[in-house]
């Protein structure tokens, strides 16, 4: 058999057929005929140049197939086949089609494809979905900022028992709350990202530590924070094959994070800590929040030693003072990070909400031309080796 | 050198065309961007000009950053000049010029011809905005309304793109119609938009996503025309307008298929096997398919008209001057000339509807209009698909091409939708089973309600299968201001 592919479809339900995905295809992979349009997986390079444009969403299908669909297979279509039960292969971020399309979503402020970094660990990927999930214990469920903060982030630890679910820094997980929606269909799937390192909360337990924010109308989020000690939660995943930390001590990694976009960052610097203490790699964090009560972890990363990460806090919200987000903390390091930023061993992860990316380009842009780099040029470099990335929601 | 991928923000009016080494046009769209807005807040969509809309815009014309989502302001949308990268080398593609340098000022001897064609492209952009200024009161959803505001300006900003080439390229005449495009008014009796089916009005939903469907399917195809042309700025203004397009195309396709989609559910439900049992099905609160055929009649034949007559010389000079080609031209085999060609044209002869071989060049509207309307059957037939599907036993089909017409040879008969020839007499006592009756508009009125809720739909319509953007069903895609 074949090693499994990942093939890129197009939901003939959804599409209008309205030939922006044939225009825009760099390589002419996509076409048509009188019924339906369709990507030949002979040509596709998975650019995902055709996504944005689409004005449907139909673009965004995804399907782990052994052997591709031919074109004519995809002709004949009226609706999407389901996706068949099959391994995920080498590099992909979860085999739920629903899952796929939260990461690649969440990844595209990275510009292009994903890689993970050359020395990355292989990660398991779609243990568990839906039809069969594994069922974590709570072990804990703790606020995280400040008790004046109206910011409610959470940090909930989940144990797995017997249960295998090996995880990699910088993966997430899937939580479908109980119940259903108005419709009467059951909830999505939201992802979180695993905010310890590969051994559990202590070395050698089996559980995980997530960082959740209660949003206001967010079903999951409140779901989440309001987990008591010994419910059980239904998991899937985990997910995600890119976003992982280089198996490196001489790896140098910038982090920079907004409000829960930290969860990984915990993870990488804990893994750091406890794995290679010796590591001559340096550690940076670019961390964003309104204001220090408002920032997930204060109090314990204040304790983490400069010699094993160096710390940066942006607020943009103190009353009296001048609003300082993580870019215009990037710009004042110039000197360091465009030094860091031209090294081979250099990795860099952007993690937190939408839009941040843009900021954090734009610093990067500024800081490499203070050394005459192209960043445009040195990001598409480093993203392809694994060496950029981004993951916002 | 300016960058012809990213958009210039450092200006007023974000743009890919240099505009800011350019201060002549620069100030000349300074000077007509008060009068925009002003047109904008007068005409444009009423009661939510405070609004935050989840919008799409473009920060550039490459794939990677022209569909930037995030909540605006309407009035602040950045409305801006944007062309598809210029293509070097790129040739006159048809007509006399063919094979000639393509056009990057406008010749002399076609200048009129040209900003003609520009001006009525141009005007039915801010029309469909003044016609659909009213919808926002009634949406079924936050989902739809969000859809609704990025048709409306996107319109805006095709606006803008016409505008711009009046400026650059026409001087002080072109300077003139830009005002005279704020000026005129959709349905006003005094100065009306230029083309009828953008003086009628959009009274309800079911209206609007036809008017997206097929109107704006029109806009498509003469967009797509004009992106042939051989004067480049042009072709490149309207290549970049096709992508936002599809949007509109989207808006239409779905809105009625989810129409459809919650009738056929509703009749199930209750066990309506009869589609025509049309007291039953509205008593549900959704829309009985054969008045969604009514609907369909009405817009598709209106906008036919929009092609003009099935002969025209004018269409012929266009072509022949290399300004406006024909729906995919460089995709066609043949000399793209059409020096000796013929092409079959409908028309009437002798009282009877009769297909005859005319010159291909006089019947260029009559190609543009079939290619359209095989575009329209493929849309009604993804329409079917959700029907059968459903297992309700009906079929929504597009009526004869002579059907309720005002323009061309067809104007001054009466057709039943299979195309057969009616008396005035007989065509009075059938009208209201092929074309939307006043009883029929106030049930649709009845069922306009706004439903405003985070993830509510009105009762008539379902909800989307994926959210733009792929945001979840829950997501606040108008927050609406207090």
């Amino acid at each position: 058999m074949n090693a499994p592919i990942k093939q890129h479809l197009i939901d003939p339900e959804i599409c209008i057929r309205c030939n922006t995905c044939e225009e825009t295809c760099p390589v002419d992979a996509i076409t048509h005929d009188n019924n339906n349009y369709v990507v030949d997986v002979t040509k596709c390079n998975l650019c995902m140049d055709c996504i944005p444009p689409c004005p449907t969403g139909s673009i965004d299908n995804w399907r782990i197939v052994s052997k591709g669909y031919s074109l004519d297979d995809q002709f004949s279509w009226n609706e999407l086949p389901a996706q068949q039960e099959i391994a995920p292969a080498d590099g992909h971020e979860a085999i739920d089609a629903d899952v796929q399309a939260l990461i690649d979503s969440a990844h595209t402020g990275a510009g292009g494809k994903s890689v993970a970094p050359a020395s990355a660990l292989k990660p398991s990927v779609n243990l568990y979905n839906r039809g069969n999930a594994a069922i974590a214990t709570v072990t804990g469920n703790y606020r995280l900022t400040h008790e004046e903060s109206d910011v409610d982030v959470h940090h909930v630890i989940l144990d797995f028992g017997e249960l295998a679910f090996p995880v990699l820094e910088g993966q997430s997980i899937g939580i479908v709350p109980p119940g259903v929606d108005s419709d009467g269909q059951p909830h999505r799937v939201r992802l979180y990202s695993i905010a310890s390192p590969r051994h559990g909360e202590k070395p050698n337990t089996n559980n995980l530590a997530l960082t959740v924010k209660r949003e206001p109308r967010g079903v999951c989020s409140n779901y989440v924070c309001d987990l008591k000690k010994g419910d059980k939660v239904e998991v899937t995943g985990p997910f995600g094959a890119t976003f992982l930390m280089p198996n490196d001590p001489a790896a140098n990694i910038v982090m920079i994070c907004t409000g829960t976009g930290s969860a990984p960052f915990r993870a990488f610097t804990e893994w750091r800590r406890r794995s290679m203490p010796n590591a001559t790699g340096r550690m940076l964090l670019f961390f964003g929040a309104r204001r220090p009560q408002d920032l997930p972890y204060f109090g314990p990363l204040q304790k983490v030693p400069d010699s094993l990460l160096g710390k940066y806090f942006a607020y943009s919200r103190v009353p009296g003072e001048k609003k300082v987000y993580v870019q215009d903390l990037m710009r004042r390091e110039e000197a360091m990070l465009s030094k860091l930023i031209g090294s081979p061993s250099t990795h860099v992860y952007v993690c937190g909400l939408k839009g941040m990316e843009q900021g954090v380009d734009s610093a990067l842009d500024d800081i490499c031309r203070s050394v005459e780099l192209k960043w445009q040029e040195l990001r598409d470099a480093m993203r392809a080796e694994g060496r950029y990335h981004v993951e916002t929601y | 050198m300016s960058d012809t991928i990213n958009v210039d923000y450092s200006t007023r009016i974000p743009n890919n065309v240099g505009l800011t080494e350019d201060r002549t046009v620069l100030r000349a769209l300074e000077g007509w961007h008060p009068g925009y807005i002003d047109w904008w807040k007068d005409m444009g969509p009423e009661g939510f000009q405070e609004a935050m809309v989840y919008l799409r815009t473009a920060v550039s014309v490459d794939p990677k950053g022209w569909a930037k989502f995030d909540y605006v302001k309407m009035p602040e949308y950045r409305w801006g000049v944007l062309l598809a990268p210029k293509e070097e080398g790129r040739k006159v593609n048809f007509g006399k010029h063919k094979g000639e340098a393509a056009f990057q000022e406008v010749p002399g001897e076609y200048r009129a011809m040209l900003r003609r064609l520009i001006v009525i492209q141009g005007d039915t952009e801010p029309a469909s905005v003044e016609q659909q200024r009213h919808l926002g009161a009634t949406a079924p959803s936050l989902y739809d309304l969000r859809n609704l505001f990025q048709v409306n300006v996107e319109e805006g900003r095709h606006l803008w793109a016409m505008v711009y080439l009046l400026h650059k390229y026409f001087g002080r005449d072109g300077r003139e119609e830009a005002d005279e495009l704020l000026r005129r008014r959709s349905g006003d009796q005094d100065s009306p938009r230029m083309l009828g089916a953008f003086n009628e009005k959009t009274p309800d939903w079911l209206s609007f996503f036809m008017f997206t469907f097929f109107t704006d399917r029109d806009g498509k195809m003469q967009l797509e025309s004009l992106a042939q042309s051989g004067f480049d700025p042009l072709s490149r203004t309207c290549r970049f307008m096709l992508t936002e397009e599809a949007h509109h195309m989207f808006v239409g396709e779905t809105g009625v298929g989810r129409t459809i989609q919650r009738t056929c559910e509703a009749m199930k439900k209750a066990g309506i096997e009869d589609p025509n049992d049309i007291a039953k099905v509205r008593a549900l609160g959704v829309i009985d398919l054969p008045t969604i055929q009514k609907k369909l009649n009405l817009h598709y034949s209106l906008t036919l008209d929009l092609f003009g007559a099935e002969i025209s010389t004018n269409s012929a000079n266009f072509y022949n001057a290399g300004l406006k080609g024909r729906y995919q031209e460089t995709k066609i085999d043949d000399d793209h000339q059409l020096t000796n060609a013929t092409y079959p044209v409908l028309k009437l002869v002798d009282g009877k509807i009769t297909k005859v071989d005319e010159p291909a060049l006089t019947a260029l509207n009559m190609r543009l209009r079939d290619d359209y309307s095989e575009d329209c059957a493929r849309g009604v037939e993804r329409w079917n698909k959700i029907i059968e599907k459903e297992g309700v036993k009906f079929r929504l089909e597009l009526p004869h091409v002579a059907f309720n017409r005002k323009i061309g040879e067809f104007r001054n008969i009466e057709v039943n939708p299979k195309g057969i020839i009616l008396s005035d007499a007989d065509w009075a006592k059938v009208r209201d089973q092929y074309l939307p009756s006043a009883s029929d508009g106030e049930f649709l009125n009845s069922l306009m309600k706004p439903a405003h809720g985070v993830g509510e739909y009105a009762s008539w319509i379902a909800a989307p299968k994926v959210g733009i953007d792929n945001k979840p069903g829950d997501f606040e895609y108008v927050r609406i201001a207090a």
